[in-house]
């Protein structure tokens, strides 16, 4: 089986936002690799070992992301592959990153593609449907179960709580949501191999892809922090009291009850 | 400049979700004064249209096909794409829920346009209209133009206030018959969660626990205090990775951001990536035994206590206060 896996790297969870300038701060961060796309590269691999094949990590931006993609061959992923857009895009919103990817990905044959149901920087969970759109392959997002049988997908998603059970067939792009398996550490073994596996860079002159053509269609204006929380008022007294003191300032001062 | 907006009713359970409402008010303000008009997909949706019309659209299309009973991309792009062929918007608005995330990227995609997803506030009116939106979960926001083509958004729920009803509003409402074809997903079954009733993401008030829970049956006094005011019960990252609930309870930067008018924190130590999910919440509450939890720093009202013993009391107070 043909499996790509797109990956995006992201500030670490533990990172505080500093602004400055107007942009993110991103000197002296920890960079990871998007939680939901680890659920994603944990899939591939379960259903390559279990159906054969092979998994590609993909993902686009700058030299930096190479870690990510060594971290996922250390997982156990086969192949890696950088768009590297650094030189080329200055701005990209969720259009132009489908429309690079799906240029790559349509004349590879995927027949499964994995992706997080969504990252946690940016948060817009646009990119693996447009993506499979573009492919006119069909999705299926938030996964928390996948099981394969020949051409045949049987797929639950969490739907905002409650669990959809489906059937689908390959080729199918899906997208990760937690409770789908636990991601595995990369052994030390798998980060010695992961060195010798090929990571391939290929650049926007490589595809069939003009600037222009995938020009953001959003911009950002302004980025900016939220008012800092105060820290409000640790009731005292008896814990009765506390308790009765609390429904009335609910009540009355903050009216939220 | 004035634009015309499309909205997307969503229901669920034969009734129209709050969204839905709120949508109308987003697609008010873009729309500068120009119409909004509202789209409800389904196999009996007929009857629901007016309601959107008491909420401000200024009429609405309905497309009903047996194709349309369950949400499938599929079935809902062909239908939604047959609503904008013939309207031609200049703007769309969806509500960010579970349907809203996966059938807008499919839609932008097969408008070639951008999509601002999960807009928190909307600044200026018409042809300068801004979105606002959370990124990192809420430890930043943005403020997003869309430089060409269609505006298209969805919104969150909870945040943009739904213009007051009006029963006394009229407007057409007019079907669409579209042709639905090669629906390529089956949905067998749909297995409702053990929690009943409010959605995390749509709920006024939200009682989240922590490893302070201690086990499964923990969340019971929680349970029992949500169900009382009307909220629904969250869960930190600890509780979930303990096996104490289920994942989808999960607040947090992986998991779900939630933004209630009140948010009651018993037994979760406050990470920064639990925060992240929550912190925007409009009154926070912490309840922990440990007075130098980093939850109180965001909390507007803190009880230093066992949340076994504090939330039971709680509970009878606001028993006491419905009371009367």
């Amino acid at each position: 089986m043909n499996i790509y896996v797109l990956v995006k790297r992201t500030f670490d969870t533990e990172e505080k936002i500093v602004v400055s300038g107007g942009k993110i701060q991103e000197d002296g961060a920890e960079f990871i690799i998007n939680p939901y796309d680890e659920y994603a590269i944990e899939e591939a691999i379960q259903v390559r070992d279990a159906h054969g094949g092979e998994v590609t990590v993909l993902t686009m931006g700058g030299e930096d992301a190479e870690k990510q993609l060594r971290t996922a061959l250390a997982m156990g992923a086969d192949k890696a592959v950088l768009i590297n857009t650094e030189d080329d895009l200055d701005e990209m919103d969720q259009f132009t990153a489908a429309q690079i990817l799906a240029d790559y990905l349509k004349d590879k044959n995927p027949d499964l593609i994995l992706a997080g149901n969504v990252a946690i920087d940016g948060g817009s969970g646009q990119v693996g449907p447009r993506v499979a759109d573009l492919l006119d392959i069909n999705y299926v997002t938030t996964i928390t179960k996948l099981e394969i049988n020949g051409t045949q997908v049987n797929i639950v998603r969490d739907v905002e709580g409650d669990s959809e059970v489906l059937e689908t067939s390959l080729p199918l792009l899906v997208t990760a949501q937690q409770g789908l398996n636990e991601p595995r550490y990369p052994s030390l073994p798998g980060i010695m191999k992961a060195k010798k596996k090929p990571l391939d860079e290929v650049e926007l002159d490589d595809l069939d892809i003009d600037e222009d053509d995938v020009e953001a269609k959003t911009e950002t204006i302004e980025i900016y922090l939220p008012p800092k929380k105060e820290a409000g008022r640790v009731l005292q007294g008896d814990l009765s009291n506390q308790v009765q003191e609390l429904v009335q300032l609910l009540r009355t001062e903050a009216k939220v009850v | 400049m004035t634009k015309k907006v499309i909205v997307l009713g969503e229901a669920r359970e034969g009734a129209l979700r709050n969204v839905s409402f709120e949508t109308i008010a987003a697609a008010k303000k873009i729309s500068g004064g120009g119409e909004v008009v509202a789209v409800l997909l389904g196999d009996s949706v007929q009857s629901l249209a007016t309601e959107m019309i008491h909420y401000g659209a200024d009429r609405a299309i309905t497309v009903e096909h047996p194709h349309l009973k369950t949400y499938t991309s599929d079935g809902f792009s062909q239908a939604f794409m047959a609503v904008v062929e013939s309207e031609s918007p200049d703007a769309v608005v969806f509500g960010h829920t579970a349907l809203g995330k996966d059938l807008s990227p499919k839609v932008a995609s097969k408008l070639k346009s951008g999509l601002v997803s999960d807009v928190t506030d909307i600044e200026g009116e018409g042809a300068d209209v801004v979105f606002i939106r959370p990124i990192f979960s809420g430890k930043a926001f943005e403020k997003v133009k869309i430089k060409d083509g269609i505006d298209f958004i969805t919104i969150r729920p909870n945040n943009i206030e739904p213009l007051a009803h009006d029963a006394s509003r009229t407007g057409d409402v007019s079907s669409l018959s579209v042709d639905i074809t090669n629906l390529r997903t089956v949905i067998k079954e749909v297995v409702r969660k053990s929690t009943e009733g409010v959605d995390l993401s749509e709920a006024k008030v939200i009682v989240a626990g922590g490893r302070g829970v201690k086990s499964e049956d923990g969340f019971e006094p929680l349970k029992e205090l949500a169900n009382l005011l009307g909220g629904a019960v969250g869960a930190s990252r600890g509780a979930c990775d303990a096996d104490y609930c289920d994942y989808s309870l999960q607040i947090g930067q992986t998991g779900k951001v939630v933004t209630p008018d009140l948010y009651i924190a018993a037994g979760i130590s406050g990470a920064i990536q639990h925060l992240a999910g929550m912190s925007n919440s409009k009154i926070i509450v912490a309840i922990n035994k440990d007075p130098e939890a980093n939850i109180f720093k965001v909390a507007d009202y803190g009880i230093v206590g066992d949340l076994f013993e504090v939330i039971p009391m709680l509970t009878e107070e606001f028993k006491k206060l419905k009371a009367n």
